[in-house]
């Protein structure tokens, strides 16, 4: 595919209608292999071996790792997106990042519930105030954050830059989560799978992290497109309902 | 509290969260396409779904 060709497939992405289109189309797809993922990962999940020192404990890892990943990577799409609002004001760029910031904050609240679950038998403690868990927990009140804003503001397209700004502002907190463990002295283990040199961890352990970590991010993205479809019929409501009152004004 | 009560509560609590939000999604769909299905049976349509002569 040249250049040119793929920039016209992305604008005529631009227009929802065909965005509605194709959502129709690969939605079915996208949830049933979903929900193959995630039946092959739970199957794997609980018939592996445990692990000799954390024992059955070790999968806890198989949700928890997964949404701790997912709830930066929803943070980077709504990053790219956030670009696509401000640079090229792309139409659904802010439908995107509107869309993404309650999956976000979801998969956040569950990598810190079983994190901590993890957490209190494994050392000994619920919470600690370390560099990886403060920043992930101001990455869980950056999107609440973003999810008020959003509905704050009465104007979409306002709401949108402002949005797109705060976005961007906030990316920073992103490679500060993924690397707060090699940069500072924390209670947190270091990258064991998404490291320099390989995957430390043992292949038993390796494959059912891999494939929820896939299930996960298949249902994100199912979720994403979902969300989006929704935002876009909230603003054709929106809009017919003000053609609506204009009509009214008029007759009365 | 055995190993198994924090297993058991962290698949729980992922399921609870992520059901929850698959049914927000779901219903959020469902109320915003009744919605729709409404004002359009009431004459409301955006101009471009109107018929071509119809769009005063």
């Amino acid at each position: 595919m040249t250049d040119s060709l793929a920039i016209s497939k992305f604008t005529e992405l631009a227009n929802p209608t065909r965005f509605l289109a194709l959502a129709a189309r690969i939605l079915p797809w996208m949830a049933a292999a979903t929900a193959i993922l995630f039946a092959i990962g739970l199957y794997l999940s609980f018939t592996t071996e445990g692990d000799y020192q954390q024992g059955a404990t070790v999968r806890i890892m198989y949700v928890h790792v997964p949404a701790a990943w997912l709830s930066m990577m929803c943070y980077t799409v709504m990053a790219v997106s956030a670009i696509g609002t401000l640079v090229w004001r792309h139409p659904l760029a802010d439908v995107s990042h509107k869309a993404a910031a309650p999956l976000g904050a979801a998969f956040t609240l569950i990598a810190l519930a079983t994190g901590s679950l993890w957490g209190r038998p494994m050392w000994g403690t619920w919470w600690v105030w370390d560099a990886r868990l403060t920043s992930v927990f101001v990455l869980f009140l950056m999107y609440l954050g973003l999810i008020a804003l959003n509905r704050a503001m009465d104007d979409p397209s306002r709401a949108a830059r402002v949005s797109a700004v705060l976005i961007l502002v906030g990316f920073v907190n992103i490679p500060i989560i993924k690397f707060s463990v090699d940069w500072w002295n924390t209670l947190h283990q270091p990258a064991s799978v998404i490291r320099m040199g390989g995957p430390t961890i043992d292949r038993e352990f390796l494959w059912p992290l891999l494939v929820m970590a896939i299930a996960f991010t298949m249902l994100f993205f199912t979720l994403h497109v979902m969300a989006m479809r929704n935002e876009i019929w909230r603003r054709r409501v929106a809009a017919q309902r003000r053609m609506a009152a204009r009509l009214a004004g008029r007759e009365a | 509290m055995s190993h198994t009560f924090y297993i058991a509560m962290s698949y729980a609590v992922s399921a609870i969260v992520i059901l929850c939000l698959v049914a927000w999604t779901w219903l959020d769909g469902r109320a915003r396409r009744q919605e729709l299905a409404e004002l359009e049976a009431s004459g409301i349509r955006r101009r471009s779904a109107q018929p071509k002569g119809d769009a005063a």
